[in-house]
């Protein structure tokens, strides 16, 4: 055994002492490990103090210690401490492990024998291991200074600002003709009312006329190779059989085109567009796009309208316009594909999609919005008569065990905008029928006051059914609800003119292929999984790719500007540093066992495993792997070693921790 | 039967949800049974079978296998092929003559330290009944005597 091991056991005040003989265990450690390589044991008060680590260090240099073992608290906690102590004195870091023996012996055992010999079993567990342990280096890659966020709502456009004002190239791609997201679609904003239009507009004319941000409207990603810092991704941009050189977005193409068709996007199904449309007016960019589904032309090879009418010289619409399919380099990536509006069709007994007078959220908000198809006018579905009484239910499709157990967090204070507007605009009788009332941030609460002196009734109660079977005769014509009024512990039926459906948010139907295309996780609920919830809330597991705003669960637009703008800020940190460290903790390819059998190819999530046709083997790109070890155990042959957590090394760990490693003690 | 039996117990956590599910049972202080000791991989998926047989081969009485839940896997969706192989495992274990039982999955998130630290004392007491693993005459405390465990370097890498 040529290895020189120290073995160092921590007191952790009396948090490790209390419970465990940590004397007793390093002596030990230096007695029964000895024949293993162990040279020195030593126990001290606070290892991670600068006196502990300087322990460490000058037995590296005085004793030439080969391998460190430091049985203290959790790995997560002072891993990096002791292994950058140990880089101090000249040792490989990654020849230091850690054996935590406070969270896992002495802070969940009462039993002090059994915790100290559980603590000598993890130790001699952790000498056997590290004894395979090997020295890496970490791997550095360069980061490219360009960035790609995909999806234009404000979390987007908010990101894409950041780092474009920092002076560095985004590339910003919608799927849309134009950016704005769903908040181009509100009229008012919570919980000042001011217009969504007034504050998004001038923030999305900024983003088409950045110098350093490049938009690729009506696109879509559909292939994303390499790894952070050296992203490529394909992007397809749709034929939109406009020629954006000469188009001036005069508008006279959509105004002469005769095919009218149901906006079912941006105007939510309540207004009409036409077949060559811009989806509103302040779009950003100006140019229409051709839907070729409805244009008359691509159906029976007749009309033309929009070419005969195109004032432009040379012609603007050309219809032999082809998808186009772009490459674009990434250093990182970051996501903000926003939401949907949950399918209100899905609660039958809400009646929504059979009584006319139910709307959902947006259909009211693009009602609302004085650019929307009633041009403001709160109408019934027969668009001119006003409602005298509204019922607004909240949580539609959210807290709802059937559809999606999370609160969509949003719909509360969307509620309350509504009965606000309802009252102003109509002077109606409000009722909101809710499960609880949830505002919790910044003004909210004050919002909420304000509806309720303003008159606002408000009924505790999940709404059971809404119907227009009339019972008693002031139903007659009505919509009547159902509901229990929990409060008073009755049942009433309210016979209004109009229902509101506060419908909750949900994913995007595609959130798993794009997540996949990304190499990023959904969650439970269909959201991206962050890297960690609360400390790391707009990073991912992949490193380069961010998230930001709805993608990662619900929330409103202060947060979605928050969540977008940090995304930038790490991104930017990220371009900063130029080249970045990874944690070489990686999986790689002995060629020459390499059978060719192609099991490793299809288990990697990150696509990190190519196959060299021409070799007949497969290779691993380091720079793609993130260390899980997957392809490790399913190889048949053996040929994948990972660093870190090679077979060897946790072979070697168990019979350590079950005590193999010692020799046969005489009777 | 005078003396309890204290079975010896591998568990396999990962990185990023079960030994951090560990660490909170520890920061929380709750208690559970000793007889685990725990070896940290970074995934579930990384977990090769042969390392539960050497576990089981070498004196463990049970093998614990934890991971993240379901769609929850830092690494996407490896904890479903941890989940493949435990249920392969399981049939061969009952092949070779050995209660299936003798190895556990459990999902653990970081936040479910009680869960990590009631599911580990619920197995200790498993596999208390079941008594200690009779594998070719090993007690399933320390080393057999009759048949050696195979020397590390007669393992395939």
């Amino acid at each position: 055994m040529t290895e020189k091991i120290g073995v160092y056991v921590c007191h952790c005040g009396t948090n490790i002492a209390g419970t465990v003989d940590v004397k007793g265990v390093a002596e030990w450690a230096a007695e029964h490990l000895k024949h293993r390589g162990v040279v020195i044991g030593r126990d001290y008060k606070f290892m991670c103090s600068s006196l502990g680590q300087e322990l460490v260090e000058q037995d590296i240099k005085e004793l030439g210690l080969t391998r460190v073992i430091v049985a203290a608290c959790s790995p997560h906690l002072h891993e990096k401490t002791f292994r950058t102590a140990c880089k101090n004195a000249g040792l490989n870091p990654y020849l230091c492990e850690m054996v935590s023996i406070r969270e896992q012996v002495s802070w969940v055992h009462t039993d002090k024998v059994a915790a100290t010999e559980k603590s000598k079993a993890a130790i001699s567990g952790g000498v056997e291991r590290v004894i395979h342990n090997e020295p890496l280096e970490p791997i550095r890659v360069p980061i490219h200074a360009d960035t790609l966020v995909v999806g234009g709502g404000i979390a987007g456009i908010q990101a894409a600002l950041e780092i474009a004002d920092a002076g560095y190239h985004v590339c910003l791609v919608e799927r849309e003709p134009s950016i704005g997201g769903h908040m181009a679609q509100f009229d008012k904003t919570f919980p000042t009312l001011d217009c969504a239009a007034c504050i998004l507009t001038p923030k999305m004319v900024e983003i088409g006329s950045h110098p350093n941000i490049t938009l690729l409207t009506w696109s879509e990603v559909e292939k994303v190779d390499g790894y952070v810092g050296n992203f490529k991704a394909t992007i397809r941009k749709k034929a939109s059989y406009v020629n954006t050189d000469t188009c001036t977005g005069c508008g006279i193409c959509w105004e002469k085109c005769p095919k009218k068709v149901v906006d079912d996007v941006y105007e939510a199904g309540m207004g009409i567009r036409k077949a060559i449309y811009r989806p509103f007016a302040q779009a950003v960019p100006k140019y229409p796009v051709m839907d070729v589904d409805n244009c008359t032309y691509f159906k029976n090879g007749k009309c033309k309208a929009c070419q005969l009418f195109c004032p432009t010289e040379p012609n603007s619409i050309n219809f032999e316009q082809k998808d186009e399919m772009l490459e674009i380099q990434a250093g990182n990536i970051i996501l903000a594909t926003g939401y949907e509006l949950f399918d209100a069709t899905r609660i039958p007994q809400y009646g929504y999609g059979k009584l006319p007078n139910v709307f959902t959220s947006l259909e009211f908000e693009r009602m609302c919005n004085a650019a929307g198809p009633t041009e403001g006018k709160i109408v019934l579905r027969d668009m001119k008569t006003t409602p005298k009484s509204v019922i607004v239910v909240h949580c539609v499709g959210s807290r709802d065990e059937n559809y999606n157990k999370y609160c969509s967090s949003i719909c509360c204070m969307q509620s309350l905008k509504f009965a606000h507007l309802v009252m102003e605009r109509t002077g109606a009788e409000v009722y909101n029928c809710y499960i609880d009332i949830r505002t919790p941030f910044k003004d909210y609460e004050e919002f909420y006051k304000r509806v309720l002196e303003e008159g606002g009734h408000f009924i505790r109660g999940k709404v059971a059914e809404i119907t227009d079977a009339a019972r008693l005769p002031e139903e007659e014509g009505k919509l009547i609800v159902q509901v229990e009024d929990t409060l008073i512990g009755k049942q009433r039926r309210i016979p209004v003119d109009m229902v509101i459906l506060s419908s909750g948010i949900e994913p995007r139907h595609d959130a798993k292929e794009v997540g996949k295309l990304f190499g990023i996780a959904c969650g439970a609920s269909g959201w991206y999984t962050e890297r960690h919830p609360k400390l790391d809330p707009v990073a991912t597991m992949t490193e380069g790719i961010y998230i930001a705003g709805c993608v990662q669960g619900p929330k409103d637009i202060p947060a979605s500007v928050t969540q977008g703008a940090a995304a930038a800020a790490r991104v930017l940190g990220k371009i900063r540093q130029g080249v970045i460290s990874l944690e070489p903790v990686r999986a790689s390819i002995n060629e020459t066992q390499c059978s060719g059998c192609r099991i490793c190819n299809g288990l990697c999530p990150f696509n990190a495993i190519t196959f060299i046709e021409d070799d007949k083997v497969s290779s691993i790109n380091p720079a793609l792997c993130q260390g899980c070890g997957t392809c490790v155990a399913a190889c048949p042959a053996g040929a994948i070693s990972g660093t870190g957590f090679s077979d060897q090394q946790i072979m070697a760990q168990i019979d350590g921790l079950l005590l193999r490693n010692l020799e046969p003690v005489e009777a | 039967m005078t003396e309890q039996f204290e079975p010896t117990i591998i568990g396999f956590t990962c990185n990023w949800c079960s030994y951090r599910a560990a660490d909170l049972a520890g920061t929380s202080r709750m208690k559970y049974a000793p007889n685990v000791r725990l070896i940290r991989m970074m995934c579930s998926g990384r977990l090769d079978p042969t390392f539960v047989l050497r576990a089981l081969s070498s004196g463990a009485d049970g093998v614990m296998i934890t991971g993240c839940h379901p769609g929850e896997c830092h690494y996407i969706e490896q904890n479903y092929k941890a989940l493949r192989r435990f249920l392969l495992l399981r049939r061969v274990l009952t092949g070779l003559g050995i209660e299936a039982e003798r190895v556990k999955l459990v999902w653990a998130s970081a936040a479910e330290g009680a869960r990590f630290a009631s599911e580990t004392t619920a197995f200790v007491e498993e596999i208390r009944k079941l008594g200690p693993l009779n594998w070719g005459g090993a007690n399933g405390r320390g080393p057999s005597t009759q048949v050696p465990a195979p020397k590390l370097e007669e393992v395939p890498a």
